[in-house]
């Protein structure tokens, strides 16, 4: 056969050389099923370990400035909503434990069952990014956001009334003190001017929304795929299929369980600790 | 004209042990070098394809004591170098006491020098030949480096932290400074030169307040006037005064209390939460931008931080004067 | 229908079993994503040695007069961010990675190949961000993108390159991501760790470092961006920030980046001093932990770029002694290199010249590496022409030595073609002497204190610097040569059509077609021996076991 010929039957020839599978699950590439599968296994392990080394690099930032301005950043805290981030905390947990029932519904061919805690799971990643865009409107409206109009107004004002900043004024010069009331007592740890406390907390922003907005990305994305995970579920269903490859399910899972864990890494760094 | 040097000419004390510990390592680079670049050949050449007249028998594919010992004498050597490096490097930038310290401000595109007496300069640096020089460096922008190959020695000038480098100049001449860290455009013109004088000149020239060349209010900052005239520690006096620290410091009618900063400069403070510091100029420094950043213990933060407020000069000043009360006259104790 | 033996170049391969543009910018074959990583590199590597040449035309006379200081320090910048990011990283693991993994390991494709495809898009896509920012009024940052230059004082689209450099790292760590698990997993029934060939092995070093050291790198430029846009402070000191901490994170990974440019080349040397002198590699095991000492210790050393910030004594000192100890693994692969040529029959082929090349001038490389590992000398040395010069051994006389190596090596199983090789030769030559020409006077300008990214430059160093750039028009000329005879011998270049043209070990020589079948082997291999089998030339390394009878189409066969 000459080159010109194969062309035209390309297509047949590559689908018949011998390692197709009728049932379309196994990748040309490989050999068996549970090479395939482990693969897949170690390629997601592979990048769950770039997203910590992702993750990490930004978290070790963020400490090494939650330890440098720890009063400034404490006062920030106060300003990220704690019931909204249980809330979310609670909605992604609760979604980690429907994606795994997922997965062991795909692992048992269950079709439909698998759609409907996939479509569980899609609903409350969509709660959380519903509730994520009420905390952000929040905080853009309240200047918080680091943009051109940023403010730190709205934490002083709230620090004042905690009793937890005083504004004094010296030579002419404004400051804030940073510390705590007791029995009516007002004890300064520290002395910031209004610039300074608004780097800091513009600082604690950037983080806040360079951290939760990678976050929030990668929810998008796991929703994108659970959503077509839901199409291909369905599908298998309305056809019957008796066996389909649950790796997509497994390796999602995965992924899902990860956004998981770093948004509990995050809610108490940046929500809960400082109170 | 034939000025075509290879080597730069070696000018201070810590350039002549740098300079031996460099040809030291290049000469085991050659040495190391020679036996890989020329055993190549020779192996390539002597073990040609067409060469049968060689013996090829008993060719090993490895070899256990072969492989340790070309692991463990390169190792041996390379121990050998770092523990002479690293001893080098120790006594040449750790902390060191009896020397003639310069203040140095980079900014783009020029370095600023600052004398003890009040003498400054821009983008020359005039030193005393034979005596220990400690230059003490900042940055009011970006990351420069004040770098000095006849000496060996450079480092980086960072915004908002003092890095300290110390040489001793043995031979009297003209030498390049340059800045060896990207900063900008017109990086490669931020250069100037060291010259070196004889000790007797050199005191000659800080009384003329350093030839005119300096006694103008430079483009920097502020800073008391009349520099030349007045010590870099009186410049902070003036400066002490100006921004109203006598107001609780050193004033012992003071309403509030403050501590002594007559103790501050190579003291050991504790902190109020419970660490101890040591009281250098990054300690001062910080202390007059953001006092609350480390609070004495027994004491409460009721200054005001000056951050955005003086200039990198006004601290180098600030900081003279308060090296001075505790009687260093810029020489370390 | 069944099972055809075709002989010639009639016989189908992955080059023109399918010949429409789709088939090309769609494929999932490793074989062809290499050549579209080979062809997009090619023409980023034209790129930046167009910038390098006119740094080194400025550099011609002391005074800064070709160029304004503006325009230099974006052309330094241009070659950098181009030569490392887009030239230098995806080099040998995107190209020769590509294509041989699977064929060396007896595997159809990688473990991912729709994963491959997107990281190649991925790359093109930060080219295309990288390309753009150039095009508008370019940055001058330098590669490094040190702050608070770049985050506060810059101007340009420093964060549209950001973005680019950020989508080429996606790319890298797919590919670290694909070659990892294709190693692991894909390997033919027989084929052992220890019968792994020795590039193999620099492949997987190179991928754990491409896996766990780029995301730091794509985080930290993505913070100088978030910085530049937002003004936050995280390394501009007048914000807030730390200056320091960004050379921090950025070190991490760049310091092991090196490595991603320098181990697949010494995977390269192994295969062609082994293939060209007849004899298994001296200490397989001693090369193959080597790398993977150097991928785990060079995690460790990133602090030696640091040694004049004035960071603390101490953690000098560790640094320092750390990298001292990452300098043996590469002390050992050198002298077992040069143990393999012993009693070897040695053939002085073209790819043979440049891996003899590379042995020279790595070994210049690494041992001015000690200077820069010793902290006293280190301080004077850095930031001058010492370290241009130290860098560009390890990388240009390196990385790309090793880079051609491999290319002439195995350009006729990749295209079917040889190479002129009298051309070969000349062009090996030409770039071994306009190399060390071109860089050698860099080491004597560096201890003179000579700074690097300088646009103008004291009058007493003109000669040396008139030499350099003498120097740099013989290289560009030894570059430019494979250019065209590589090309040229695409369409006249002698037909090669046996499998092993060079008489080499290993499975890509000895059981694939040459160019290779789309599908590598008509069934996969087993393998019966070690790599670099030469003591036993009638014993093949592996073989394919007997080919059923396949029935084409179904129904009509």
């Amino acid at each position: 056969m000459s080159v010109q010929e194969l062309q035209k039957t390309a297509t047949l020839e590559h689908t018949a050389d011998g390692h197709h599978h009728s049932d379309g699950i196994l990748g040309e590439q490989f050999e068996t099923l549970e090479q395939q599968n482990t693969s897949y296994l170690i390629g997601m392990w592979a990048f769950i370990v770039q997203e910590v080394l992702f993750f990490g690099a930004i978290f070790t930032a963020y400490a090494i400035y939650r330890f440098k301005y720890v009063l400034e950043f404490t006062l920030a805290h106060h300003e990220l909503s704690v019931p909204i981030g249980t809330l979310n905390t609670f909605v992604l947990l609760f979604s980690s434990y429907t994606m795994a029932r997922a997965v062991r519904a795909a692992m048992q061919n269950r079709h439909k069952k698998q759609a409907f805690y996939l479509f569980l799971t899609f609903l409350f990643a969509g709660v959380f990014m519903v509730n994520k865009y009420f905390e952000y409107s929040a905080k853009f409206e309240h200047h918080l956001f680091p943009g051109g109009d940023y403010s730190a107004h709205a934490v002083v004002e709230h620090a004042q009334k905690m009793g937890e900043l005083r504004e004094v004024e010296e030579n002419g010069q404004k400051f804030y003190e940073l510390g705590k009331t007791r029995d009516g007592q007002f004890t300064a740890f520290k002395r910031v001017t209004p610039q300074e406390f608004e780097q800091r907390t513009r600082l604690f922003f950037g983080f806040y929304f360079v951290m939760t907005g990678l976050h929030g990305l990668h929810v998008l994305i796991g929703m994108i795929i659970i959503g077509i995970l839901i199409g291909r579920a369905l599908i298998d269903h309305a056809k019957n299929k008796p066996v389909a490859d649950f790796m997509p399910v497994e390796m999602t899972g995965l992924y899902w369980h990860l956004v998981d864990i770093v948004w509990i890494f995050l809610f108490p760094l940046l929500y809960l600790i400082g109170r | 004209m034939w000025n075509f040097p290879l080597v730069p000419p070696t000018a201070s004390k810590e350039g002549a042990d740098i300079s031996l510990l460099y040809w030291a390592i290049t000469l085991l680079a050659v040495v190391f070098g020679g036996i890989v670049l020329f055993g190549v050949i020779y192996l390539a050449v002597r073990y040609r394809a067409d060469n049968n007249a060689v013996d090829r028998s008993n060719a090993t594919e490895s070899d256990l004591r072969v492989e340790l010992a070309w692991t463990i004498i390169p190792l041996i050597l390379a121990l050998v170098i770092f523990g002479w490096a690293t001893k080098l490097y120790a006594d040449i930038y750790a902390p060191r006491e009896g020397y003639y310290e310069v203040f140095v401000i980079g900014k783009q595109w020029m370095w600023h020098c600052q004398h003890p007496n009040g003498v400054r300069e821009n983008n020359i640096l005039t030193l005393p030949a034979g005596r220990l020089v400690k230059v003490s460096l900042i940055s009011q922008d970006v990351i420069h480096a004040f770098s000095i190959p006849a000496f060996r020695v450079k480092r980086d000038a960072v915004p908002g932290r003092y890095n300290a480098m110390y040489f001793t100049p043995t031979k009297p001449g003209e030498y390049h400074l340059f800045c060896t860290e990207y900063c900008g455009t017109k990086h490669s013109e931020m250069i100037g030169k060291v010259v070196v004088l004889p000790e007797d000149e050199f005191q000659a020239w800080l009384e003329k307040g350093g030839q005119g060349l300096a006694t103008a209010t430079t483009s920097m900052g502020g800073g008391a006037a009349g520099g030349g005239t007045l010590t870099l520690a009186q410049q902070g006096e003036q400066t002490f005064k100006a921004l109203g620290c006598n107001a609780c410091h050193l004033n012992p009618n003071s309403a509030v209390k403050v501590p002594d900063i007559t103790k501050t400069w190579g003291g050991e403070i504790k902190l109020a939460d419970g660490r101890t510091v040591k009281g250098d100029e990054a300690y001062i420094r910080e202390s007059i931008l953001n006092p609350g950043a480390k609070i004495h213990a027994g004491y409460q933060n009721l200054m005001p931080p000056y951050q955005g407020q003086v200039s990198e000069e006004q601290l180098v000043q600030l900081i003279a004067y308060i090296k001075s009360l505790a009687g260093d006259s810029g020489g370390g104790k | 229908m069944t099972t055809t033996t075709y002989t010639g170049t009639d016989k189908p391969n992955y080059l023109n079993w399918k010949t429409s543009v789709a088939s090309w910018l769609l494929t999932y074959d490793h074989k062809r994503i290499a050549i579209l990583y080979l062809v997009s590199i090619s023409i980023f590597f034209l790129l930046g040695g167009l910038a390098a040449a006119m740094i080194r035309m400025e550099l011609a006379t002391p005074k800064g007069d070709l160029l304004t200081s503006d325009v230099y320090n974006k052309m330094f910048t241009t070659h950098g961010v181009i030569m490392i990011f887009l030239f230098l990283i995806p080099s040998i693991p995107a190209v020769f990675g590509n294509f041989l993994l699977p064929l060396m390991i007896g595997a159809r494709d990688v473990a991912f190949p729709r994963l491959n495809l997107l990281s190649w898009y991925f790359f093109m896509a930060g080219a295309a961000c990288v390309l753009i920012a150039l095009f508008r009024g370019g940055i001058d940052t330098g590669w490094t993108f040190y702050t608070p230059y770049s985050s506060s004082f810059a101007k340009g689209e420093v964060s549209l390159a950001i973005v680019g450099v950020f989508l080429a790292g996606f790319a890298s760590i797919f590919t670290g991501i694909n070659f990892l698990v294709t190693i692991h997993k894909m390997r033919a029934p027989g084929m052992t760790w220890f019968r792994l060939p020795l590039f193999v092995w620099a492949m997987y070093a190179t991928s754990l470092i491409q896996v766990l050291g780029t995301p730091v790198v794509a985080i930290t430029l993505l913070l100088v961006a978030v910085e530049r846009t937002f003004r936050i402070g995280i390394f501009d000191p007048n914000l807030g920030g730390d200056p320091i901490l960004y050379q921090h994170l950025f070190w991490f990974y760049s310091h092991p980046a090196v490595y991603i440019m320098i181990l697949p080349a010494m995977g390269v040397i192994s295969e062609v001093i082994s293939a060209f002198s007849k004899r298994r590699v001296f200490g397989y095991h001693f090369v193959a932990f080597s790398s993977l000492a150097i991928a785990i210790i060079g995690f460790l050393v990133w602090g030696h770029h640091m040694f004049s910030t004035g960071q603390s004594i101490y953690a000098g000192i560790v640094f320092s002694f750390l990298t001292w100890i990452v300098a043996i693994p590469s002390a050992i692969k050198t002298f077992n290199w040069m143990a393999t040529i012993w009693k070897g029959r040695v053939h002085w082929d073209t790819p043979m010249l440049y891996a003899l090349g590379f042995m020279g001038l790595f070994v210049i490389g690494g041992l001015t590496g000690l200077h820069l590992a010793a902290m006293a000398t280190n301080v004077h040395l850095t930031d001058t022409y010492f370290i241009v010069a130290h860098f560009h051994y390890v990388m240009v006389g390196g990385a790309i030595m090793g880079y051609l190596a491999a290319l002439h090596f195995w350009w006729p199983k990749m295209t079917g073609r040889m190479y002129p090789e009298g051309w070969g030769k000349l062009a090996a030559l030409l770039v071994f002497v306009g190399f060390n020409l071109t860089f050698f006077p860099q080491f004597i300008l560096g201890y003179m204190g000579m700074p690097r990214r300088y646009h103008s430059y004291p009058e007493e160093w003109a000669t040396l610097n008139v030499l350099s750039t003498a120097g740099s028009s013989v290289l560009g000329l030894g570059y430019l040569l494979p250019v065209i005879y590589l090309t040229w011998s695409l369409k006249y270049g002698k037909v090669v059509t046996e499998r092993n043209p060079w008489g080499a070990r290993g499975l890509e020589w000895e059981l694939v077609d040459t160019p290779p079948d789309p599908h590598n082997f008509e069934r996969t291999p087993i393998v019966t021996r070690p790599a670099y089998d030469y003591n036993h030339p009638e014993e093949p390394t592996g073989f394919v076991p007997k080919p059923r009878p396949v029935v084409v189409g179904g129904k009509d066969g």
